[in-house]
C-alpha cells in the first residue's frame, strides 16, 4: 500500500517536473523582481525590532544595491558582486540564530508577496542557506 | 478534546500569537510520544518555533484508530534555544475488541548536538531519551513483561534538502533508538529472555509549500514478547501547518498485528498547538 502511494507520488512529481530552460534570475522576475525582493526584505528589516539595530550605522542606500547586486549574480543575472565577503561583513556583529532566522522569514515574506514560484523559492535558498556559516555568530 | 479544539480555533483566528523565529514548520509535528517528529517516529527537531535564547511551548492531542484499538495520545512541551525539549504524554490504548485499556505516561528530553536543520551540509543531529511508566500493568505482567517502565535513549539525525524534488523541499530524517519496551511500552518492558535493542526508524517528507507536507515513516520493533508477535510500522501523512501557533496532521498506519489481532491499519489525526 504505502510502496504504491509512495510509486504514485514520485511518478506524478517527476511528471511535472520540466526543467526550467530560464535562469532563476528571471524566474525571480529579472532586475524589477530582485529589487522588489530586496526592498521587501528591508521593510521587513525596519520593521522588525529583534534585527534592526544590526542596521543602526548601515548605509542604507548602498547596503541596498549590494545585496541587488548579491541576488542578481547568484542566481545567474548579468550582475558582479562588488562587496566584500560575508564573513567580513558579519564579523564583529554578534549576530545569533534568531537573527538569521528572522532576516530568513522576512526574505520569504518577500518572495511570496513577490509571488515567486515555490521551485524559485527553493533553488535561492539553497543557495542562501549555506551562508547561515559565514554570517552567525562570528 | 473540545477544549483543545477551542483552543486551535481561537489560534486559527489569533495568527503570530508569540510565535518564536524560526522558519514554519521547522518545529516538526509532534509524535504519539510526545517529542518533536513526525506521527511516531522523532526527529533531530526541536518543537516550537524558538530560535536562539527564546522559549515556546506546545501541547498536541492526537489519535490512533486502528481496526481493534483506539490509541488517544494527550501532552504538552516546552523548548529553549532552539536546543532543549522537554515533554510529556499520557497514553491510553483502547482494547476495542478485547476490552479494557492500557495506559502509559511519556516523560522525553532532547538536546541538540550538532548542524542545524535548513543551514549546514551536516544534518542536525539531537540525542533523546524517554522515561516511560505504565499506569495499568496487569495485562502486560500476566504476558510476559517484566517491568511496568522503562527508559529509551535515541539519536536522530534529520536535514532539509532545499530544490530537491520537482522544485519542492525534502526532509530526511533517520532515528536509532536503544529500547527493551514491547509495543513502545504499551505492553510493558523487559521480561524473561528480553534484551536491550537497537531499533531504526525513518522517516521521508516533502514539503510541498511552506504550510503543507507529504511524509511517510517507519519504525522498527523488537518483537520481544513471546505471547504474540509485534511487527515494525508504517505511515503515510499529510501535515498542515496553518500557521506558526496550530497545526494539524492526517494520516494512515499500519501497525501490523498487535496481541494476535492481525494487520491493523486505520488513521491518525494529531491536533498541535504552540506558542
Amino acid at each position: 500500500m504505502v510502496k504504491y502511494v509512495l510509486l504514485a507520488l514520485s511518478l506524478t512529481l517527476t511528471a511535472c517536473q520540466h526543467k526550467p530552460e530560464t535562469s532563476l534570475y528571471q524566474r525571480l522576475g529579472g532586475e524589477s523582481g530582485v529589487e522588489h525582493i530586496v526592498d521587501g526584505i528591508l521593510y521587513g528589516i525596519e520593521h522588525d525590532q529583534s534585527i534592526v539595530h544590526h542596521f543602526a550605522d548601515t548605509d542604507i542606500p548602498r547596503f541596498r544595491r549590494l545585496l541587488i547586486e548579491q541576488f542578481c549574480e547568484l542566481s545567474g543575472g548579468p550582475c558582479k558582486y562588488s562587496g566584500v565577503s560575508m564573513q567580513e561583513s558579519h564579523t564583529g556583529f554578534q549576530i545569533t540564530q534568531a537573527h538569521f532566522d528572522a532576516l530568513v522569514n522576512h526574505l520569504i515574506t518577500a518572495m511570496q508577496q513577490q509571488k515567486v514560484s515555490v521551485e524559485a523559492q527553493n533553488e535561492l535558498l539553497a543557495i542562501l542557506a549555506p551562508m547561515y556559516k559565514d554570517v552567525v555568530y562570528r | 478534546m473540545k477544549k483543545v479544539l477551542a483552543a486551535l480555533g481561537f489560534l486559527l483566528v489569533s495568527p503570530y500569537l508569540m510565535a518564536g523565529s524560526k522558519v514554519i514548520a521547522t518545529g516538526g509535528a509532534t509524535t504519539i510520544e510526545g517529542n518533536s517528529g513526525g506521527g511516531i517516529v522523532p526527529w533531530a527537531t526541536i518543537n516550537g518555533y524558538s530560535s536562539s535564547d527564546e522559549w515556546s511551548v506546545n501541547s498536541f492531542a492526537g489519535r490512533v484508530g486502528v481496526d481493534d484499538f483506539t490509541l488517544d495520545s494527550l501532552g504538552v512541551g516546552a523548548s529553549f534555544n532552539n536546543q532543549w525539549e522537554l515533554s510529556f504524554a499520557r497514553q491510553k490504548f483502547a482494547l476495542d475488541t478485547i476490552g479494557g485499556e492500557l495506559r502509559q505516561d511519556v516523560l522525553g528530553v532532547k538536546y541538540k548536538v550538532a548542524g542545524e536543520l535548513l543551514y549546514t551540509g551536516l544534518p542536525q543531529i539531537s540525542i533523546g531519551a524517554q522515561f516511560k511508566k505504565n499506569r495499568d500493568f496487569a495485562l502486560p505482567s500476566a504476558v510476559g513483561a517484566g517491568d511496568d517502565s522503562g527508559y529509551e535513549v535515541y539519536v536522530a539525525a534529520t536535514k532539509v534538502f532545499f530544490d530537491a524534488i520537482a522544485g519542492r523541499n525534502l526532509l530526511l530524517n533517520a532515528t536509532i533508538r536503544s529500547t527493551d519496551a514491547h509495543q513502545t511500552g504499551l505492553l510493558g518492558f523487559g521480561g524473561e529472555g528480553v534484551s536491550r535493542k537497537l531499533m531504526f526508524e525513518s522517516s521521508a517528507v516533502l514539503l510541498l509549500n511552506y504550510n503543507l507536507a507529504l511524509g511517510t515513516e517507519f519504525k522498527q520493533k523488537p518483537n520481544q514478547l513471546g505471547f504474540a508477535d509485534e511487527q515494525h510500522w508504517r505511515d503515510l501523512f499529510a501535515a498542515w501547518f496553518i500557521n506558526k501557533n496550530a497545526s494539524v496532521v492526517l494520516g494512515y498506519v499500519d501497525l501490523g498485528d498487535i496481541a494476535g489481532l492481525s494487520d491493523q491499519t486505520g488513521f491518525y489525526l494529531s491536533l498541535e498547538g504552540t506558542w
